[in-house]
């Protein structure tokens, strides 16, 4: 193996799944040999079958359904009030320089450590939710989009003013487009964060969601069903992740040339 | 042909009054990067200005540019004192500006389309000026796509639709190989020929400036001023094989010279530095 020689497409499908393969082999291995204890561990046979019984029986796909809308919900506001924000502050220096300090310190709260006051402010109803998941990355998602709007080459900004451009359109038509697949990428990375943050959500003081269903399996010692649930988040990011990038391909051709 | 240094009664397209430039850093406190200069541009005239690397000529063209402002002095394009950039001053930069985001066609639509042209009307206009620099069948490419060389050709159309008073050039060909280079000069040379564009063209490469200038304004080193100012008489179109001949090589000889002294000045003053 000589560094950086890229390996080709089936060996990285082969390599990629071997991993899982060779995980679950190991984990039942541990399990059904008996090497470690069912109350701490289950087994991945007990563990699927306990996920189908929380799929057919137990109402999760409800869960499930809730946990992704939470998700969506919160991160679609923070995106919707973050990327005008950014924008403004990577464009507008004093913008920048006003924002700034507040939204550095802001994104090392953790938005966990809300939860009380959120608690005792929006209730435990979805607002709450929504509330820890904005909080979570709507500073995150303002900084680095700050970034990726002001990194633009000053060479292209120059190019657009002789060419007639004002203020106004050197933003709109050189530093939005410029940015653009980074903003999306930044996107795709944050939303993955708002998977952790709805989970502690969930955690305390909620009757529906994955996070509430680990809490009760925490209760019954099932770690068949947590396992199953932590599993059921890992999918789903998956996917949302391999969407994402599938988006920003279809979006941003030109920013896939010469990678 | 070509058009003498300071035009009898017509008013020169492009004044340059009394411009200094001066550098604040903090490691090297004032630097004189450019010391008083007078230069008056005719127009339809194509002009030259050679210097060695650091002498302040790309500082002359940016400022002309609007791109950066001078510690004294003044541009005066059409009489008019320029105060930033402005589509009227078309440029084409050494390194490669081209918006990555768009396709060669759309890259020349770039001024156009600031200018508030309808669509149809952008994309004619655009068409011509790629098929001008025989970029057609790259028409619907992106820039990454393109070699250095079909880079500088769309900068150079994008620049020419926009229908600029002059255009500038900092070292356009700089960071292409020699024979793609020469191939430029020659492109550039016969668009010039026909439209007679004034054409402020910054170079550190002799036989560049002397093959296209219709005038060549040779520059000092550090502090950066005008040390000679000659009018290249040969007429046009001017072909190729110009280059070997014993008039070309005579003047170039004489702008090594030249810009021999100027370069062993700035080596000179680059060891003091040190």
């Amino acid at each position: 193996m000589r560094p950086l020689v890229p390996v080709s497409r089936p060996a990285r499908i082969v390599l990629g799944v071997a991993f899982f393969v060779v995980f679950v082999a190991v984990w039942a291995f541990a399990t059904l040999g008996g090497y470690v204890s069912k109350t701490f561990l289950a087994d991945p046979v007990t563990m699927v079958r306990s996920g189908w019984t929380l799929l057919t029986e137990m109402g999760f796909a409800h869960d499930i359904g809730m946990t992704v809308w939470r998700v969506l919900g919160g991160f679609v506001i923070a995106a919707v009030l973050a990327v005008p924000l950014g924008v403004a502050m990577g464009a507008w220096k004093p913008v920048e320089a006003f924002f700034e300090p507040f939204v550095s310190f802001a994104r090392y709260l953790p938005a966990s450590a809300f939860i009380p006051l959120l608690i005792l402010w929006a209730g435990i109803g979805e607002a709450q939710k929504l509330s820890v998941i904005f909080i979570g990355s709507f500073f995150q998602l303002v900084l680095m989009i700050a970034v990726a709007v002001g990194n633009v080459r000053r060479d292209l900004v120059e190019a657009a003013y002789t060419l007639g451009s004002s203020s106004g359109s050197l933003v709109r038509r050189v530093l939005i487009p410029n940015a653009a697949p980074e903003i999306a990428e930044i996107l795709r990375m944050v939303l993955g964060w708002a998977w952790t943050y709805v989970i502690v959500a969930e955690l305390i003081g909620a009757s529906s969601g994955i996070g509430h269903m680990i809490t009760d399996s925490q209760a019954l010692l099932a770690t068949d069903q947590i396992i199953f649930g932590i599993i059921v988040i890992g999918l789903i990011g998956l996917v949302s992740d391999l969407a994402f990038k599938a988006g920003n391909r279809a979006l941003f051709p030109w920013a896939q040339l010469g990678r | 042909m070509t058009a003498e240094p300071s035009g009898a009664g017509a008013l020169p397209i492009l004044q340059v009054r009394a411009l200094s430039r001066t550098f604040h850093t903090a490691a090297q406190g004032e630097t004189v990067a450019l010391q008083a200069t007078d230069l008056d541009v005719a127009e339809n005239d194509f002009v030259t200005i050679l210097g060695p690397s650091g002498c302040g000529k790309s500082t002359l063209l940016r400022i002309v540019a609007g791109l950066d402002r001078p510690t004294t002095g003044e541009v005066l394009l059409d009489g008019a004192r320029i105060g930033g950039p402005g589509a009227d001053r078309g440029m084409v930069f050494q390194s490669y500006t081209l918006f990555p985001w768009l396709t060669v066609l759309d890259n020349v639509c770039f001024g156009l389309r600031e200018r508030g042209l309808p669509r149809a009307e952008q994309l004619e206009v655009a068409r011509d000026f790629v098929d001008r620099v025989g970029l057609a069948a790259f028409a619907n490419h992106y820039p990454k796509q393109l070699s250095g060389g079909m880079q500088q050709r769309t900068a150079l159309a994008r620049a020419l639709a926009n229908r600029p008073r002059m255009l500038l050039m900092d070292e356009p060909f700089g960071a292409l190989d020699h024979q793609t280079r020469e191939l430029m000069q020659e492109l550039l040379l016969g668009i010039w020929e026909r439209e007679r564009k004034t054409v402020l063209f910054v170079t550190h490469d002799i036989d560049e400036a002397v093959f296209m200038g219709g005038r060549v304004v040779v520059m000092s080193a550090r502090p950066g001023r005008i040390k000679s100012d000659r009018t290249i008489g040969f007429a046009h179109p001017r072909h190729y094989s110009l280059k070997t001949t014993p008039e070309f090589g005579h003047i170039k000889a004489e702008l090594t010279e030249e810009l021999r002294a100027e370069v062993l000045a700035a080596a000179r003053q680059a060891a003091e530095r040190d």
